[in-house]
């Protein structure tokens, strides 16, 4: 039993990460990751709301009729993100303004529904909450590394300080403008998957 | 009038759904494979974005706002998106089984596509704004027209995408990029083009 527990939490974080592999949750991945402060924060909202209502659907999941448990599903995830979402408003507001719809986004994040469909419904609470863990924190690792790209190289800067001194600007260095822009963010998260299937080729489509 | 047709033309391509917002991708990403399937979604969600966007509007102005329950809406909007889905499932059934059978599962799939969630986030933002900003949502008209606009522009992204993946099965693509790889990037020199609207002043 442990032992599957601990396959829950570590899959999903490089073998079969919801990002890259899954490809869930694209939307929140892609828009929030601009900085890195926004990333880290989504990331670990969504953490916690995937493992809690992760719990929550597999103590409920023998009492609810299968016809309706979309919507079952869909209040209990809309109940946790509102208390997050209260939650941000109240202790981080200026990085609550920053994720703006997104943090609302949650809802219909797909990772979310994913886990509680393949996951959930099927298991027990100790493994669902592992689970909800594991693809939190895969989720998490892959905005990480796409806001850490395109802060550092689109404004010079990492989690607001500067990292990138000013002899280098003197010199003509200059922030690549586009790294900030939407379009930047698709394509890193394209280079990424490069490089994730390219290490494990089993994943390669033929 | 003129604010109705300036917020139409902008939510189709200025503030696009998925190129400015990537919102909806989910769907976007796993149902464009070729051209027919992507129409057939993309009028689907035209269809209940159209339906979802005014009734939310309503509920905000007329209902959580009097009251000052606002922190409810996520709740009660995803409640009205999951109803409404389920409800034009039935109807579709009913009275054009044909057009059922080829929308598939994809109606009750609607329901968690975050385009249409985040249309209605987006206009309880948009309902606070100043009224001569062009993206303000005042008037239950403006309400249709925002809808009906980022219906359209979500609509147009995924049959463009379908058709450009439907010739890259020709192309000789590097194996791990092949598949979903080249999509994101495909994608993203289709978000730069979307750029250029951007400077566009209506």
């Amino acid at each position: 039993m442990a032992n599957k527990n601990n396959e829950a939490l570590k899959q999903p974080i490089w073998v079969n990460n919801p990002v890259v592999v899954q490809i869930l949750g694209i939307c929140s991945a892609l828009a929030v990751t601009a900085q890195l402060k926004p990333a880290i924060v989504m990331g670990l909202s969504v953490t916690v709301i995937v493992a809690m209502s992760n719990v929550i659907i597999s103590l409920l999941r023998n009492t609810i009729p299968n016809r309706i448990r979309i919507i079952v599903q869909l209040v209990v995830v809309a109940a946790l993100v509102t208390i997050v979402s209260e939650i941000l408003k109240a202790f981080a507001y200026d990085v609550s303004v920053q994720l703006s719809v997104y943090i609302g986004l949650i809802i219909t994040n797909c990772i979310l529904m994913g886990r509680l469909e393949a996951f959930a419904m099927q298991n027990g609470p100790a493994a669902s909450f592992m689970d909800g863990i594991g693809n939190g924190l895969g989720y998490a690792a892959i905005l990480v590394v796409v806001a850490f790209v395109r802060e550092l190289l689109g404004s010079g800067k990492l989690l607001g300080f500067q990292v990138i001194p000013q002899w280098c600007y003197d010199h003509g260095y200059m922030n690549n403008g586009l790294m900030i822009m939407p379009p930047m963010a698709l394509i890193l998260v394209g280079c990424i998957i490069w490089f994730h299937r390219s290490k494990n080729k089993d994943l390669q489509e033929k | 009038m003129e604010h109705f047709f300036s917020l139409l033309v902008r939510s189709i391509f200025v503030d696009n759904m998925i190129f400015a917002f990537f919102l909806g991708m989910c769907s976007f990403l796993a149902v464009s494979k070729n051209v027919k399937t992507a129409l057939g979604l993309g009028v689907a969600v035209i269809f209940v974005q159209l339906i979802t966007l005014p009734v939310n509007y309503l509920l905000q102005t007329k209902v959580l706002d009097p009251l000052g329950l606002g922190f409810l809406s996520f709740i009660l909007f995803i409640a009205v998106i999951a109803g409404i889905v389920q409800l034009v499932e039935m109807i579709v059934e009913k009275f054009s089984p044909s057009l059922y059978a080829s929308l598939g599962i994809f109606l009750p799939l609607i329901a968690v596509n975050c385009a249409i969630m985040g249309g209605s986030l987006f206009m309880q933002q948009r309902i606070v704004m100043d009224a001569t900003n062009s993206q303000a949502i005042t008037c239950f008209g403006d309400s249709i027209a925002f809808a009906l606009g980022s219906g359209i522009g979500w609509a147009l992204a995924i049959v463009c995408l379908a058709a450009i993946r439907e010739k890259l099965e020709y192309a000789d693509v590097p194996k791990p990029l092949k598949g979903i790889g080249i999509t994101f990037i495909t994608v993203g020199l289709m978000a730069m083009a979307f750029m250029c609207f951007s400077g566009l002043s209506i």
